[in-house]
């Protein structure tokens, strides 16, 4: 062994040089410029028939170019691969266009002013420096902070019920709660306008349209719940118990503690779940143009409300609120699911 | 037993069996030769050499006794007519293959059984005079009274350290003024003090499997239980941890009545006062043969308990 030391330099032999992907490159131009050819020569015309030539030539450039440099079983991977980054693709440009959509359209209308101006004294059809949403704003957050209090608690103990009480009804109550999942949320708004208006004599208010997404909420809540808390392993279950402690106590001590990120995902996703609601809202907020600060009583405005309603009556203006309107839901929320991540997740440091 | 369909796999078996359980013994004296002179090299003495360091077991006070025990899983008769008696201030360990049902008995006795929802059993488990089965009976005081340390380490993923360490008065609600003295008596006791004492504000999940394991054994030190179930609580450890795990049960056993069950012959052999063989030949799960440890691993009443100890089946 000599004495002189031998500089190791680390290196990543797996990773493809641009040889290797050179042919891979070759086959991407040939199938987009195959694609533009073929859409100039052949009947397929337009953005349709580009996307269709394109698909299918990825196909077979992709399982040809590997079936020629490899084997078969190389050619049936290359195939799959490119069906999933297709179906990637469908997923993404669709969910990216609108966002574009969104923000291009709604930006243009947004000053701060839109947070303290309400549409009292303000025409839809009206140049854009003039009124806000704040009566959307408020009237979204009440209604979203009701369904969120009522659905929260009922979500999440239905879910200990079925996975940690395990009670004769569990099934039972799983099934309900499944079809409840399917529920169209028109039937949801219905089911307040009929039981808590009509039968109870309730007018429109804040509050009847929180009961409505309440009921659409708690099935979203209960399933991931349930799902989170299937997670956890049922040793520390277990291990609580050993200690002496109550089924309650391990649950809420042990269980809880253990699913919280979980549990938080459980919320949002059931707020996401509601926060764009518009048909139950329509029976039962009524809809107005004024702030109203009292969520029991009178009529109240929310975001998928005004943007509805600013749609209906047509006029560029009227439309470019509706897509303010939809771009400022889109931040508000986009701002709330962050925050509530970063405080699920931020563990304490010091105690 | 199949030891006679195929003989000469079978023979091979045994050979290398042989040759495996004299190495480990060997390095189980080697590990041993500091504290004690050891001459030849099995389990037997082992167990020899652990008894003549703590003296005969005196077995005078019962902690804990089981009483004619069967259990059930469905219509499975998985375990069948068991007694056995857990003196204070010892080590009991259940030796067996797999599948005979030692898990199942040692979850009879803190009530854990309970939780299959198939499970069913019958006989007395006897605790401070009192069945623990008995109507009425508390089953969150039978748990703090007899603790458990399972086989994965299992620290609470949402507490640190120090909340693990004190999480049994959380759960039993139990208050105390001094936590902070508790909590350094335990991880004192489970030996784990020394390498989290900086530390104790880190979450469990921090630590290597090894010292999650005596911070299990910490935790469940915390509510001062009489009797400490083990249920294989080294087969997920290194040698190293291992060792450890067992200095640590040798410390507690002066206190507390201690039940282990291992498929580690040389840790039965190193740590336990008694030996209970469970083994279920194609039927419910039997205590074949029990008694001192240095008497089961020297000369066994049953041929199978021998086999069975030296490696020739299980």
């Amino acid at each position: 062994m000599s004495q002189t030391q031998i500089a190791v330099k680390p290196t990543r032999p797996w990773k493809l040089t641009f040889r290797d992907l050179v042919p891979d490159l070759a086959g991407a131009l040939f199938t987009v410029f195959g694609s533009l050819a073929i859409v100039a020569i052949t009947p397929l015309k337009g953005k349709l028939g580009f996307t269709f030539t394109l698909i299918t030539l990825a196909i077979i450039t992709a399982t040809t170019v590997s079936w020629i440099r490899k084997d078969r079983k190389a050619a049936m991977n290359s195939t799959t691969t490119v069906l999933v980054y297709i179906a990637s693709a469908f997923v993404i440009i669709p969910l990216l266009s609108i966002l574009y959509e969104v923000v291009r359209l709604g930006v243009s209308g947004f000053s701060l002013r839109i947070f303290t101006e309400d549409m009292s004294v303000t025409a839809s059809d009206t140049d854009l420096n003039e009124g806000g949403l704040l009566h959307a704003v408020i009237g979204t957050a009440y209604i979203v902070f009701f369904a969120t209090i009522l659905s929260t608690p009922i979500g999440i103990l239905t879910a200990l019920y079925i996975v940690e009480v395990k009670g004769r009804l569990s099934g039972l109550v799983r099934f309900f709660v499944q079809a409840m999942s399917g529920v169209p949320s028109i039937v949801a708004g219905l089911f307040i306008f009929a039981f808590w208006m009509i039968q109870m004599g309730n007018a429109y208010s804040g509050i009847a349209g929180g009961f409505a997404l309440t009921v659409l909420m708690i099935p979203t809540v209960a399933r991931t719940s349930e799902e989170v808390l299937k997670l956890i392993p049922q040793d520390l279950r277990e291990a609580g118990l050993a200690l002496g402690a109550t089924q309650w106590r391990t649950v809420a001590t042990v269980v809880i503690p253990a699913a919280k990120s979980g549990l938080v995902t459980a919320i949002i996703l059931g707020i996401a779940r509601v926060v764009g609601e518009t048909a139950p809202l329509l029976i039962t907020i009524g809809g107005a143009d004024a702030i109203n600060l009292n969520p029991l009583e009178g009529n109240m405005s929310a975001f998928p409300m005004y943007v509805w309603k600013n749609l209906l009556i047509g006029s560029p203006n009227a439309i470019s609120r509706a897509w303010l309107g939809l771009f400022v839901l889109m931040v508000l929320v986009l701002i709330f699911f962050a925050a509530a991540r970063y405080f699920s997740s931020a563990r304490r440091r010091f105690k | 037993m199949s030891h006679q369909d195929n003989p000469n796999s079978t023979n091979d078996r045994e050979a290398n069996m042989d040759q495996k359980t004299q190495n480990q013994a060997r390095d189980t004296q080697r590990r041993d030769a500091t504290r004690r002179p050891v001459s030849s090299h099995s389990l037997a003495d082992v167990a020899n050499s652990r008894l003549s360091s703590v003296g005969v077991p005196s077995g005078s006070s019962t902690g804990l006794e089981a009483r004619g025990i069967h259990a059930w899983f469905g219509s499975k008769h998985v375990l069948e007519d068991i007694s056995l008696d857990f003196f204070t201030g010892t080590v009991t360990a259940l030796i067996g293959p797999s599948g005979c049902g030692k898990s199942t008995f040692i979850r009879i006795l803190n009530r854990m059984h309970e939780f299959i929802p198939t499970a069913a059993l019958a006989g007395q488990v006897i605790l401070d005079g009192k069945d623990v089965y008995d109507a009425g009976v508390d089953v969150t005081k039978i748990r703090l009274k007899v603790g458990m340390v399972f086989q994965k380490p299992n620290p609470f993923p949402s507490m640190t350290i120090r909340e693990n360490v004190l999480s049994g008065l959380k759960l039993a609600q139990i208050k105390i003024e001094n936590a902070d003295e508790l909590l350094e008596s335990c991880l004192r006791r489970a030996g784990l003090w020394d390498e989290v004492k900086d530390r104790l504000n880190e979450y469990g999940g921090a630590l290597s499997g090894g010292q999650q394991q005596r911070l299990c054994i910490a935790r469940s030190l915390a509510v001062n239980p009489q009797v400490l179930l083990m249920d294989e609580p080294c087969s997920a450890l290194d040698p190293g941890s291992t060792l450890r795990i067992e200095e640590t049960i040798r410390k507690l056993s002066a206190s507390m009545s201690i039940v282990i069950v291992t498929h580690n012959m040389q840790q039965a052999a190193r740590v336990s006062d008694f030996t209970g063989f469970f083994l279920a030949d194609g039927g419910p799960g039997r205590l074949i043969e029990s008694g001192a440890t240095n008497d089961i691993f020297t000369n066994p009443k049953q041929q199978r308990t021998e086999d069975y100890v030296s490696g020739r089946f299980g």
